[in-house]
């Protein structure tokens, strides 16, 4: 137990350190929403500087962290200016569609990952391996950028495919069962980017952390009490491999993260993605901060998420 | 010496790669920022060696293009003229490396357009831009990594160095940036930083903003190598003879880290590139009308260039080649410096 709470006490001072992080470099920045609005020979330089003060952006640092502390705990992470409203309430929204994004894709990239390297691990050196390890190695190379670029052209050109957003017009009106179709066609293309390109270095681990288990000599025992091919793989070999992957597990959602935000802009999906660069362009501070920090979080949790898999599945971690 | 090998290939062939990019002036026909509002849109033109009835032709040629009758940006091949490529010929003045002027180009085919990779919305030949926007997309990856690598340097062995508090601190703080997506990290301290610049001021603030990211993970490598260094039997003989603390680094343990800087670098400069392309591409990086690999791209987030001008796609599968390189590099490198395999 004192291991997952070491754990939790990590992850918040880590998420602690973010926050103070970008707060940190929003005072290093030449400008803010307010110095755009003063170009404007409409708004008046009080109206402006009442602004400045009603929102406290001429407070000394320490001062606006506290208060942007403080609406945390209110729920509001902060202010967007840029809406007019908290922060918060417009970060849910997206942040729950690139949740369903990565959770999915990282649900579908491990549930492929596995059996394939596992696979090639079983065959090494042979065909199925070096196929799977080539075909690997070729996605490594190219971009999600690119991926998502082709994918988009692909689905543009030929109609399989919606190309953008979320949801069709006329969502509303559909059945559940038409609702849930259509929010799968949507997800299918950018779901596929971050699929591809996560799973070169899912495999090339799943078919690291086999090989070595099963070059022991345990397991060829087992194999030679003639346990069959499949008890042997997935009940001996792979608990075995497990601690590695799981680490790679918490890992992997930082990937997805960073790959969906690009994916997201590309394929007009309404997330954090799109949301976080029009926050950029507009300089709306706290919705920018927000976004990391809720990035941050996903990534935090993910790793959380893996340290208990990892309490356990390792009785090792559990005595020490 | 199977590894060996493997090495001086890969190294010969990006080295290639990068310097028909670095000589981008020489292998490309027109200037990448020069207009033809006459010709835009124009789809990419085929090369051709064999005409209609079959004849081998030494010198390649193609057919122009025509306006189509009516129409702004629709184009029909005109096969009934055409029109050898000239090799070694005069064109617009450009400086080699940025420093040589010349006018002499590859190829090209006097009054006649030639666009290998067709041209964007201002006529501009895609195929010029897209040889120039490597020189910014590779030099920004490079520089960038050039400067991670220095941070994590002097950072990761002034960790070793102290021990105790200031090694912890330090640490702690490189955990805080590995712990960020580092997309998102990118994107935040662009967020605070000036939009609407320069290009080369643009460019300065890509290549420092990705190296000051990126210090975290060659900094920890860094620090592991020259703590294992310090150990060294060698060195505590060496620190016995009375070697002073300079020397000491100078000798023994910067040499240590020499190939573990080698192979972060090729892991790393492919990673930059992709990071200013990612960031020009979404129009936080080299602004217009200076191409890279990034803002060459961003047209095609407009519906009208996906359905209707593809080739704009075209110019992304110059990266490809290079990753491939800089993937067998670090493969090869690593392997070197862990030994031959028993």
């Amino acid at each position: 137990m004192r291991y997952i709470l070491n754990r939790l006490a990590h992850a918040f001072f880590l998420l602690v350190g973010v926050s103070f992080l970008s707060f940190l470099f929003t005072t290093m920045a030449p400008g803010n929403y307010f110095d755009e609005m003063r170009l404007n020979p409409q708004i008046s330089p009080d109206t402006v500087a009442a602004l400045r003060a009603q929102y406290g952006v001429d407070r000394p640092v320490l001062v606006r962290y506290g208060r942007w502390v403080a609406s945390i705990a209110h729920g509001d992470l902060g202010f967007s200016f840029a809406y007019g409203r908290p922060a918060a309430p417009l970060l849910w929204v997206r942040a729950r569609n690139t949740l369903l994004l990565t959770s999915v894709a990282t649900i579908v990239a491990w549930l492929i990952a596995l059996p394939l390297g596992i696979w090639s691990a079983e065959n090494r050196g042979r065909l199925p391996d070096i196929a799977v390890t080539s075909a690997t190695g070729l996605l490594l190379v190219i971009p999600d950028l690119l991926l998502a670029l082709g994918l988009l052209l692909l689905a543009v050109r030929t109609g399989w495919f919606p190309t953008g957003g979320m949801v069709s017009v006329g969502f509303e009106t559909l059945s559940f069962i038409g609702k849930l179709r259509d929010t799968i066609l949507h997800m299918a293309l950018p779901v596929t980017v971050l699929v591809l390109s996560a799973l070169p270095i899912l495999v090339r681990h799943v078919r690291a952390a086999m090989s070595e288990v099963l070059g022991t000599g345990y397991l060829r025992a087992a194999q030679a009490h003639g346990i069959p091919r499949r008890t042997l793989l997935y009940r001996y070999a792979l608990p075995a491999a497990s601690h590695p992957l799981i680490s790679l597990f918490g890992f992997s959602v930082g990937t997805l993260l960073s790959g969906s935000l690009i994916v997201e802009v590309v394929m007009s999906w309404p997330g954090l993605g799109p949301l976080l660069l029009e926050a950029i362009l507009a300089r709306d501070l706290y919705v920018v901060i927000g976004g990391v920090m809720l990035s941050t979080v996903f990534l935090v949790a993910g790793n959380l998420v893996a340290d208990v898999i990892l309490y356990w599945v390792d009785p090792r971690i559990r005595v020490a | 010496m199977r590894s060996r090998r493997k090495l001086i290939v890969c190294l010969a062939i990006l080295g290639g790669l990068h310097f028909v990019i670095a000589c981008a002036g020489f292998f490309s026909p027109y200037d990448p920022t020069t207009q033809n509002r006459d010709w835009p849109y124009a789809p990419p033109m085929r090369i051709h060696w064999f005409d209609a009835a079959g004849h081998f032709h030494l010198r390649p040629f193609f057919y122009p293009l025509q306006l189509h009758e009516g129409a702004f940006n629709e184009y029909q091949q005109d096969t009934t003229h055409p029109v050898t490529l000239n090799f070694f010929m005069t064109g617009p003045r450009y400086r080699l490396l940025g420093i040589l002027p010349l006018h002499i180009h590859l190829f090209g085919a006097g009054d006649t357009p030639v666009f290998l990779l067709g041209s964007d919305s201002y006529g501009r030949d895609l195929f010029s831009r897209m040889l120039f926007g490597g020189q910014i997309s590779l030099l920004a990856g490079l520089l960038a990594a050039g400067l991670a690598l220095s941070f994590g340097l002097v950072i990761g062995s002034l960790a070793a160095y102290l021990g105790g508090w200031g090694d912890e601190i330090l640490m702690r703080l490189a955990e805080l940036f590995l712990a960020l997506p580092w997309l998102y990290l990118l994107f935040a301290i662009r967020a605070f930083l000036p939009l609407a610049v320069s290009p080369v001021e643009a460019f300065l603030l890509i290549v420092i903003l990705i190296g000051t990211v990126g210090w975290a993970r060659p900094a920890r490598l860094i620090r592991s190598v020259v703590l294992s260094a310090k150990e060294r039997d060698y060195v505590r003989a060496a620190r016995g003879f009375g070697a002073t603390g300079g020397y000491l680094l100078r000798r023994h343990i910067l040499p240590e880290t020499l190939s573990v800087m080698l192979t972060q670098a090729a892991i790393l400069v492919p990673q930059y590139v992709l990071a200013e392309v990612t960031l020009s591409f979404l129009g936080l990086g080299v602004p217009e009308p200076v191409p890279s690999w990034g803002n060459l791209l961003s047209s095609l987030q407009q519906y009208s260039v996906l359905t209707s001008y593809w080739w704009m796609y075209l110019p992304s599968f110059a990266m490809v080649p290079f990753f491939v390189g800089y993937l067998i590099l670090a493969s090869a490198l690593q392997e070197r410096a862990e030994g031959p395999k028993i």
